[in-house]
């Protein structure tokens, strides 16, 4: 009996752990370009133990952003939890822009009330010396560093997911931009040495953490994708020998095979309005861009060359898609109108660029260039055409830009084995999220879902 | 008891007489020397021949796919899907044996490296198995019994990822 048990402590532990570990994330650049903050650990009011820390959460989400380099708790001069405990003076010296403190109270039924204030050091620092402010012209008494502060009531299994809410409030007061912490990622986990299921589909926070399996085969999965609303993604699959589209449900498991034509069924891409799906097919010769209504099924060829055509993207007005084309002689990024059907290449600079999406903001295109031999993640402008490469790490493939636009995550090579690198939009911050075990390729970022 | 011995004579010397019809040069050991003498003597008076026994077609065909399954690989250079003089042989005698077997199926399995996006290596591990689907449709075997799958880089033979796992990599495997 005491060995069931302890069996089933073990089996549950392994799968709540995650494949990738978040605490395992290799900062390998950026971190002295970011502003620096101070996420405090929460102060705990009741008997006991703290029952959980929702600091480290905070400072991880917010460093991986890339934006900011929040300091670890043992360089803190102090550990307050209300403004009112601030020495900002200690703080504004260290150069600390902002930080957040914060409590957990018992609440009833085993729940807890999590508070937790948003502050400006520098202008608190200011006010606090002044005792007061200057508004237009006058001075007065403010607090208008207190950038924000709320309270709420969560049970024990939501300190991770409030943690990433808080993140989302800090990063939104202090960038101007929508957080992305509460986003998940979909990928494939390859295990070559698993007797049957060596291919997986998988899904996990942003972070790794959380990590569920949606789908295990016998034979390769790829390509997974989100449907807009985040309920639904489609992925390609082997499992009748043959690749074959298929579209799964993240919450009931209902899975379709969406697409099953003569050859290639592969790189499917919903679009922006979540009508139709776009998708490389080779039932009529030759790879070429096809877009399915989802409503009929039915299939409209797109392109219609002899070279090779794939990894169709929308942009964010789904009235254009952006295709990888050998019609130039090596693969190069291009753009169809879908009304007008007009194509024009849009990539120039390196010797092969593959799988473009385009940013949120439609002013850039995030993709796979090859410069000497070497495969990199790379942006060009939409506007002044310029190139610039991201990312030094090796054969890197299949980046999937955050739903703000403000991080890549993408499939590379390292020591020999495929891991996940991230790296944000200006190319300053970079990190490798290491895997357990296997290899982890085809990242996918959803859409926001909360 | 006599006959016994004679008996025991005969069952090794029929043997031997096997032995020395395909001009054996495999020696005996030393227990049987003397019956060996006496097979030699049998030799040297009479002859004996063998029929060969004939293999049923069903044999036929799995020893010759026993010879295709060793000899199924061709392999391509970076970025190109050109089927290169070296694996003419090899693709000659599956042609031979699909001609000669009309019922017969090959799986054409195109295959990619790592290097490039996974969605390209598919659209070109497609293009070296349709290459191979072709050179052997033009050596005269009926494009019904050829079907074509690519995996692009889902399933690499070698994962160093160094030059030598890339070349082995890039692949088209004919499967039986």
């Amino acid at each position: 009996m005491k060995s069931i048990v302890k069996y089933f402590l073990i089996a549950g532990l392994s799968i709540t752990q995650p494949a990738m570990a978040a605490i395992d994330i290799v900062i390998t650049e950026g971190i002295n370009s970011a502003r620096p903050i101070a996420i405090v650990p929460f102060k705990w009011l009741g008997t006991g133990p703290k029952p959980q820390e929702l600091a480290n959460v905070i400072s991880n989400d917010l460093r991986f952003s890339g934006r900011f380099n929040p300091s670890g708790a043992f360089s803190m001069p102090s550990q307050p939890s209300t403004d009112a405990e601030i020495n900002y003076q200690q703080w504004a010296s260290l150069g600390i822009e902002a930080m957040v403190v914060g409590t957990i109270k018992p609440y009833k039924d085993g729940r807890y009330i999590v508070g937790f204030e948003l502050l400006d050091v520098l202008n608190a620092n200011a006010t606090k010396a002044n005792g007061k402010t200057l508004q237009n012209g006058v001075l007065v008494e403010t607090n208008s560093y207190l950038l924000d502060s709320r309270e709420t009531v969560i049970s024990a299994d939501e300190f991770r997911s409030y943690s990433h809410r808080i993140s989302d409030i800090v990063y939104e007061k202090l960038t101007g931009e929508r957080g992305a912490f509460r986003t998940k990622i979909a990928y494939v986990l390859v295990n070559r040495d698993e007797p049957k299921f060596k291919y997986r589909l998988m899904m996990s926070d942003f972070d790794g953490f959380n990590e569920i399996m949606l789908l295990r085969s016998p034979e390769p999965l790829m390509s997974p994708t989100w449907s807009p609303d985040g309920t639904k993604i489609a992925y390609a699959s082997f499992e009748n020998k043959r690749q074959q589209i298929y579209i799964q449900d993240i919450y009931t498991q209902k899975r379709e095979r969406l697409s099953s034509f003569q050859g290639i069924n592969s790189a499917p891409k919903f679009s922006p309005d979540g009508k139709s799906l776009a998708l490389v097919l080779s039932k009529d010769g030759n790879p070429d861009i096809y877009t399915m209504d989802l409503t009929t099924k039915k299939v409209k060829r797109i392109t219609r060359n002899r070279a090779i055509d794939t990894e169709p993207n929308w942009s964010p007005d789904s009235k254009n898609l952006l295709f990888t084309s050998e019609r130039g002689g090596k693969p190069q990024i291009y753009q169809v109108n879908l009304d007008s059907r007009r194509i024009r290449r849009v990539t120039f600079e390196g010797e092969m660029n593959l799988g473009a999406s385009m940013t949120p903001k439609n002013d850039e295109l995030v993709m796979v260039n090859r410069t000497r031999g070497k495969y990199h993640i790379a942006k060009q402008s939409l506007i002044t055409g310029s190139l610039q490469v991201l990312t030094k790490t090796r054969l890197d493939e299949s980046p999937s830009i955050a739903p703000n636009g403000s991080m890549i995550i993408y499939g590379t090579t390292h020591r020999g084995q495929q891991v996940l690198g991230l790296v944000s939009i200006d190319g300053r911050f970079k990190a490798r999220l290491p895997v357990r075990d296997g290899e982890i390729k085809a990242p996918a970022w959803s859409p926001y879902i909360y | 008891m006599r006959l016994n011995k004679i008996v025991k004579g005969i069952a090794i010397a029929i043997p031997m007489f096997a032995l020395a019809a395909c001009n054996s040069t495999s020696t005996a050991d030393s227990d049987t020397s003397e019956t060996n003498q006496a097979a030699q003597q049998a030799q040297s008076v009479v002859e004996t021949g063998a029929a060969v026994k004939a293999l049923t077609p069903e044999e036929i065909q799995r020893e010759a796919l026993q010879a295709l399954r060793k000899e199924h690989i061709v392999y391509f250079d970076f970025d190109t899907s050109s089927v290169s003089s070296q694996f003419s042989t090899l693709l000659d005698a599956h042609a031979t044996y699909l001609r000669a077997n009309p019922s017969a199926k090959v799986l054409v399995e195109g295959h990619a490296d790592e290097r490039g996006t996974p969605e390209y290596n598919i659209a070109l591990g497609e293009r070296r198995a349709k290459a191979v689907s072709r050179y052997l449709e033009g050596l005269g075997v009926n494009a019904s019994q050829i079907e074509s799958v690519s995996y692009g880089e889902e399933k690499s033979l070698d994962n160093s990822r160094t030059e030598s796992g890339f070349a082995k990599n890039r692949r088209a495997v004919l499967v039986y």
